[in-house]
């Protein structure tokens, strides 16, 4: 066997600039694939860590038709006293209890519509990132005071400050009328228009004096350590609460649909282009092995009539095609993996990108991931394209005639 | 000497298939790189018109004129008179194919189950018509019927949250002029649906000179919005419409009222191109192996020409348009693929299994791809020109062989 090998790799160096252009495009093929799904893979677990870190959290237990209603009267009873059951059941500090209404915010000179979440002060920033985002001011300290923060658009909006008063009215979970004032103590700025029109956070205790809600809530809220930690912390709560029919544990995929299904779509595109560039590398094989089949046509007839079985000769240059794709693997990895792993670190940027990434509350720098999938995926589909290519110049030479190939030109 | 270009093209094209399978493999090669760029080209083009089209039917229109400090402070206070004199003149010539005066406040709408922040809008059916930016489908009831209409559009997804339905009746509150609230009951006539759940939950519709007397403005609004029905061609008119409006209106197109869709719009046309280019990195590989090979096969015979009195510049010539020929072959089909595959597609590409997704990015349930004549050319400029700059290399070393040493090659 070792001498086929050698006769296959001196057959490759025949044509060197031909060889090199052969490996060349599956380099090229080999790095781009690297770094595109590298940077896929990175943004997608990006793309997901910064949308549930903003507010949704991983898991959020509600009422079972909150989700999909939003009604005021579907709550959870015992909210905060849930919240720390799943404390210590789960044995993480960040679980925090919500409630949420809807109210017309006034100020001494504006009225808008805001969305009013009643959140535990002590818990609230572990489970998300908007207490973070203070611009003015301070965060909600004391769960019963009656303070309110408030995204910097609606502040702008209302034109109020720090220390300005805020009256609102709403109805509570009983239909009944609810109205409340309260100090404006600070003002959030997350850079998404939408929450920064609309969010006003308040301590839940006055929350729920205010809105008649008892001892109610609408959502407990739950932030695991990492992704992959989540479908243990679920199986653990849905036993934890089997008895409670009418509550649901919920994960982020049901919660915020639309993430997943952003990334499939966006998986659909990628896949597409790149079976484009694998199919193209693929010719440029085709074509090298086809050529260098063709042109041998005379050695190889000779060759059969010395004996030469057309299995081996198909081997022969399976194995050419072989030794070329493990070049251009190689070289493809090399060079691949040398330059995402230098972007995993330095990140990189293109014009736009900041105005799209802010949607899933990320910065303005990508950051490829590498991992044994994006670096094999690729590049092993290269491969097994340049194998498949070369398979119609081998099987070309189970149709030669000895004979007549020998009278070729 | 003159060149002789009907001899040196007849040359090249049957150059070209002496080797007709490598020929034919390179073609096919080609061929799918062009395919892929056009259709990918028309698949993100549709993602992005439609993108375009539904902001800026949300939006509405492609320019907008407002109060200097509306949209700082979107409230009824920052209203302006409804347009008249030069402004009005300029509204009804080209190329404005349509406008809408509409007031726009925030306001807080309630049924007997429940309550949610929206935004109000009174408008004047007809002219929002014109404009495009009335909801697509009516799900239940009527549309409204002028601007006087008392009665209530509102989307499906907030009729369902506030558990009202059509003929129930709802009370409306938002600000008026004094910052007291004023808050009025109104019937819900119609229930639609929007190509967003986002929009269906934020607007309800209402007669403008409804909206105007509920919040004590007169012939007051808020904002007009203008159509020239074609977004990528906005900038040339917009200053003549801010030159009519005067120095106390704010007049802004589009790419700058939402700065997400404008900057949409330049990644991905920059992003079409970049595609375009990978894909012919890919392909020139083989391109020039193509053409080292057939030099290569030929060094005798070019020899032997450049001993019989043939230029080197005839030569060079006569590789570049062999490429050139192979190329346009590669174009000529792949462009015919791209035709006949994306047209029926036009009808439209169902995506509503990630629909939420899509909607993230401000996309509708269905894909409707776009065969823009640009987009061909970009690619078949693309292919031409790079494709001739990678074929420079052989052909110059083609032209540079010395006849000697190439007539004694065996």
């Amino acid at each position: 066997m070792g001498v086929s090998w050698l006769l296959a790799w001196r057959n490759l160096w025949r044509h060197r600039r031909r060889t090199w252009l052969t490996v060349g495009a599956m380099v090229f093929c080999n790095i781009l694939l690297i770094f595109l799904v590298s940077l896929q893979l990175g943004s997608y677990q990006m793309m997901i860590d910064g949308s549930l870190a903003a507010f949704t959290g991983h898991i959020q237990i509600q009422q079972r038709d909150y989700l999909d209603e939003q009604h005021m009267y579907q709550s959870v009873p015992g909210a905060v006293e849930l919240a720390a059951r799943v404390r210590t059941a789960l044995g993480v500090e960040s679980v925090a209890a919500r409630a949420e209404a809807f109210a017309l915010a006034s100020s001494a000179e504006r009225s808008f519509g805001v969305l009013l979440t009643g959140v535990q002060p002590a818990y609230e920033p572990l489970v998300s990132t908007f207490p973070g985002k203070l611009r003015e001011g301070r965060y909600l300290r004391d769960g019963n005071a009656q303070e309110i923060v408030i995204g910097a658009v609606l502040a702008q909006n209302l034109k109020v400050g720090p220390g300005d008063e805020l009256t609102f009215l709403g109805s509570g979970r009983d239909g009944s009328f609810a109205a409340g004032v309260a100090t404006v103590v600070g003002i959030l700025d997350t850079g998404l228009p939408d929450v920064d029109r609309s969010m006003a956070q308040l301590p839940l205790g006055w929350f729920r004096q205010v809105f008649a809600m008892g001892d109610e809530g609408h959502s407990v809220v739950i932030r695991v350590p990492a992704l992959d930690e989540v479908g243990g912390a679920l199986s653990e709560l849905r036993a934890m609460l089997l008895a409670r029919k009418e509550l649901a544990v919920l994960d982020w995929d049901t919660l915020m649909p639309g993430l997943r299904q952003a990334i499939t779509s966006d998986m659909a595109g990628a896949w597409f282009q790149y079976g484009v560039l694998v199919i193209l590398v693929a010719f440029s094989v085709l074509n090298t092995q086809l050529m260098s089949v063709l042109e041998r046509t005379r050695e190889f007839g000779v060759m059969m009539a010395l004996g030469m079985s057309p299995l081996r000769l198909a081997q022969l240059v399976g194995m050419e095609t072989l030794l070329l794709a493990v070049l251009g693997l190689a070289l493809g990895l090399l060079g691949g993996s040398l330059l995402t792993w230098y972007l995993s670190y330095a990140g990189f940027t293109y014009p736009g990108v900041e105005e799209m990434m802010q949607r899933f509350m990320l910065g303005g720098r990508l950051y490829p991931q590498i991992s044994a999938t994006s670096l094999l995926s690729g590049p092993l589909a290269v491969f097994a394209g340049a194998l498949l290519a070369a398979l119609y110049p081998a099987l070309r030479l189970f149709r030669l005639e000895p004979v007549a190939a020998m009278r070729t030109a | 000497m003159a060149f002789p270009v009907a001899a040196i093209s007849t040359l090249a094209w049957r150059n070209l298939w002496r080797n007709h399978r490598r020929t034919l493999i390179m073609l096919l090669a080609i061929t799918v790189g062009v395919w892929a760029m056009i259709f990918m080209a028309s698949l993100m083009r549709g993602m992005t018109d439609q993108m375009v089209r539904n902001g800026l039917q949300t939006l509405p229109g492609e320019v907008q004129i407002h109060q200097r400090d509306y949209l700082r402070d979107p409230s009824v206070v920052n209203s302006m008179d409804a347009p008249g004199g030069a402004l009005l003149a300029r509204l009804q010539e080209a190329p404005v194919a349509a406008w809408a005066g509409r007031v726009r406040v925030p306001a807080v709408i309630a049924s007997e189950r429940g309550n949610r922040g929206v935004t109000l809008l009174g408008i004047d059916p007809v002219a929002e018509a014109a404009l495009g930016s009335l909801p697509d489908e009516l799900v239940a009831g009527r549309a409204l019927d002028g601007p006087g209409d008392r009665g209530l559009v509102i989307g499906a997804n907030l009729a369902r949250r506030l558990e009202t339905a059509v003929g129930k009746r709802v009370v409306i509150m938002s600000q008026d002029t004094q910052n007291n609230v004023a808050e009025r009951g109104a019937r819900v006539v119609g229930i639609y649906r929007a190509r967003l759940q986002g929009s269906e939950d934020r607007y309800v519709y209402a007669g403008r000179a409804a909206v105007q007397d509920l919040l004590g403005i007169g012939e007051r609004i808020s904002e007009i919005a203008v159509t020239g029905h074609d977004y990528r061609n906005v900038a040339p008119w917009v200053p003549r419409i801010a030159a009519a409006a005067g120095t106390g209106l704010e007049v802004l197109p589009w790419t700058e009222l939402d700065t997400f869709l404008g900057s949409m719009l330049v990644v991905q046309d920059g992003f079409a191109l970049v595609f375009m280019v990978v894909v012919f990195l890919a392909l020139s590989f083989g391109l020039v192996n193509t053409l080292v090979m057939a030099v290569f096969e030929r060094v005798r015979e070019i020899g032997l020409m450049q001993a019989l009195g043939m230029r080197p510049g005839m030569i060079l010539g006569q590789i570049m348009l062999e490429s050139l020929y192979l190329l346009l072959l590669g174009l000529a089909l792949g462009n015919l693929l791209a035709l006949v595959t994306v047209k029926p597609l036009e009808s439209g590409i169902d995506i509503s299994s990630v629909a939420q997704g899509m909607e993230m990015v401000g996309m509708g349930t269905t894909l409707y791809p776009v065969l823009h004549t640009a987009d061909m050319l970009m690619s078949t400029t693309v292919v031409i020109v790079l494709g001739l700059l990678a074929s420079l290399a052989p052909a110059w070393r083609a032209s540079r062989l010395d006849p000697v040493a190439a007539l004694n090659k065996t």
